[in-house]
């Protein structure tokens, strides 16, 4: 079972700005982020993103806010909401791609 | 006299060509999540009888059958309606009803087929033959400007439909005996956020589950003039809640013996609760977040499968000694599971390895395994005669 501890969570916020966030994961661990957007996320935001309990995540949804705060709802989450936090599962790099890709218009998966 | 030899190869000919007749009592649908297509299975045969493509976006996708047992209404997420015939393996009918879905159910004389949905929100119900539609409910609250999500839509007796608005906090009671004229009840202020709902085996009393807050909201519909309460309220005792990657489902299946199976929200427990004075009687620690806790038809064990990161597991309660006596792994992505109709086999997919696993209940043993694209839901024919499915 995973703790979340509120230090690491502050730790997280106030390194977030300066951590380097342009690297791409590898071609193994895209495709398996891709797997996880499209499937696990999916299960609240739809398999096509275009929502369910969750906001559609669509560029033209998506693209007028900020991607850093979209970011900290991927690795924090929203209280008082369904949305969970996923930084015990992605890094600050991976959630980036993932919001970046998500912006940009989400890949789908290969099979 | 003789028969014309002609006549009489035609006749040959076509026996051979006619479809051995059948009926559907063991047959059912694997929906295959990515693809948008369903294959139709035969659990006797434990076997894979043919695939019908062209369901659209089946994220999230459920079925009930018409009570013949010959149709299964396939509820997709991008608003589809799609009547599927088993026989012939083939879509009967196909509608796209709203924009955003998330499953449906069947009025008790099988006449009236409801869907329930998030974009617009609110409940359509159609003619369970023609699929055309007969009464559009909007979920509408506060000042009636806006639409709620519906979800947790169950059939309850006398031709009604109850389900749960999950921005508004309401439960619902509509009407549809007369079906273009729903006559709704509501229940305000029934508790935070309900995620699901469910109605007991014997259409009595409706359940919905909250996310916002420990607690779910309880309907006597045969006594509906005493409004809604809570119970199992603050179960969580105000620790915090753990994280909650997938929501919960819940259905008639949980009671079993007197007594409901409920998944806790944010907790790594199956929470018992006594339905005769819907008081807590236990609480069994399980392997994560539950999300479907189904209890084998005869009751005697309680199945649950779990939310992401657990949810290649599942684990079997015995309901006389209330824990956990097996964990199996079926494979990667446990999404669901289902009952052959007396229980002896149990059904279980596993999304990302692409196969349907069958177990026997008594000893656990696997009995086959079929493949399937990301397969997800799976539904028996035999939901067809059961209140709540
Ligand atoms: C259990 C349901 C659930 C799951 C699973 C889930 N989300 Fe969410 N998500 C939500 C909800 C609900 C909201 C809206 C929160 C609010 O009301 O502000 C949301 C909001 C978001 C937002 C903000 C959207 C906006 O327009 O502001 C992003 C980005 C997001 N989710 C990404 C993800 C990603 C990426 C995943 C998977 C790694 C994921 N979500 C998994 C329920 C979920």
């Amino acid at each position: 079972m995973t703790q979340y501890s509120g230090k690491a969570l502050v730790a997280l916020i106030l390194l977030a700005p300066v951590a380097a966030l342009t690297a791409d994961p590898s071609p193994g661990r895209s495709r398996d982020l891709v797997r996880m957007v499209r499937q696990d996320c999916g299960s609240c935001h739809g398999l096509t993103l275009k929502g369910g309990l969750g906001p559609p995540l669509l560029p033209e949804t998506l693209r007028e806010k900020p991607a850093e705060s979209l970011r900290y709802t991927v690795l924090l989450g929203r209280p008082g909401t369904p949305m969970p936090p996923w930084n015990a599962f992605l890094t600050e790099a991976e959630a980036d791609w993932i919001v970046r890709q998500l912006i940009a218009g989400f890949p789908e998966e290969t099979r | 006299m003789k028969f014309p030899t002609a006549i009489l190869a035609a006749l040959l000919l076509s026996a051979c060509a006619a479809p051995a007749l059948r009926g559907t009592g063991d047959l059912g649908i694997v929906i295959e999540r990515a693809g948008g297509s369903v294959v139709v299975v035969d659990s006797s045969a434990r076997a894979i009888l043919g695939r019908v493509e062209g369901l659209g976006d089946l994220s999230h996708a459920s079925a009930v059958y018409s009570r013949d047992g010959r149709y299964a209404y396939v509820f997709g997420r991008d608003g589809g309606l799609t009547k599927v015939d088993l026989l012939e393996r083939r879509i009967a009918r196909r509608i796209v009803q709203a924009g955003n879905s998330i499953g449906g159910a069947i009025s008790q004389d099988g006449r009236l087929v409801a869907s329930q949905n998030y974009e617009p929100g609110g409940v359509k119900v159609f003619d369970a033959d023609t699929l055309e539609l007969l009464a559009d409910i909007p979920a509408t609250f506060g000042d009636g400007s806006r639409r709620s999500k519906v979800v947790g839509l169950a059939d309850v007796p006398g031709n009604q439909f109850a389900f749960a608005l999950f921005e508004a906090g309401e439960i619902w009671v509509a009407d549809l005996s007369k079906p273009r004229e729903p006559k709704v009840t509501k229940f305000r202020n029934i508790g935070s956020q309900p995620y699901d709902g469910l109605v007991t085996p014997d259409g009595r009393h409706y359940i919905a589950g909250l996310f916002g807050e420990d607690g779910l909201a309880l309907v006597d519909l045969w006594q509906p003039e005493q409004g809604a309460r809570k119970i199992l309220a603050n179960y969580g005792k105000g620790q915090e809640k753990l994280p909650v990657f997938k929501m919960p489902h819940l259905r008639g299946w949980a009671v079993a013996g007197g007594r409901a199976y409920l998944p806790a929200i944010g907790r790594h427990e199956v929470l018992v609760v006594d339905t005769a004075t819907w008081q807590e009687v236990g609480r069994i620690p399980v392997k994560g977040q539950p999300v479907f806790v189904m209890a084998r038809p005869d009751g005697r064990q309680i199945w649950v499968n779990f939310a992401f990161p657990d949810y290649s597991h599942v684990q079997v309660i015995d309901t006389l000694e209330q824990k956990v006596v097996q964990t199996l792994s079926p494979g990667k992505a446990v999404l669901h599971m289902e009952f052959t109709p007396r229980g002896e086999h149990v059904w279980i997919s596993a999304r990302d390895d692409n196969r349907v696993v069958v177990y026997d209940t008594a000893n656990f043993a696997k009995l086959a395994e079929l493949p399937a694209q990301t397969p997800s839901g799976i539904f028996f024919t035999s939901r067809a005669a059961r209140i709540g499915f």
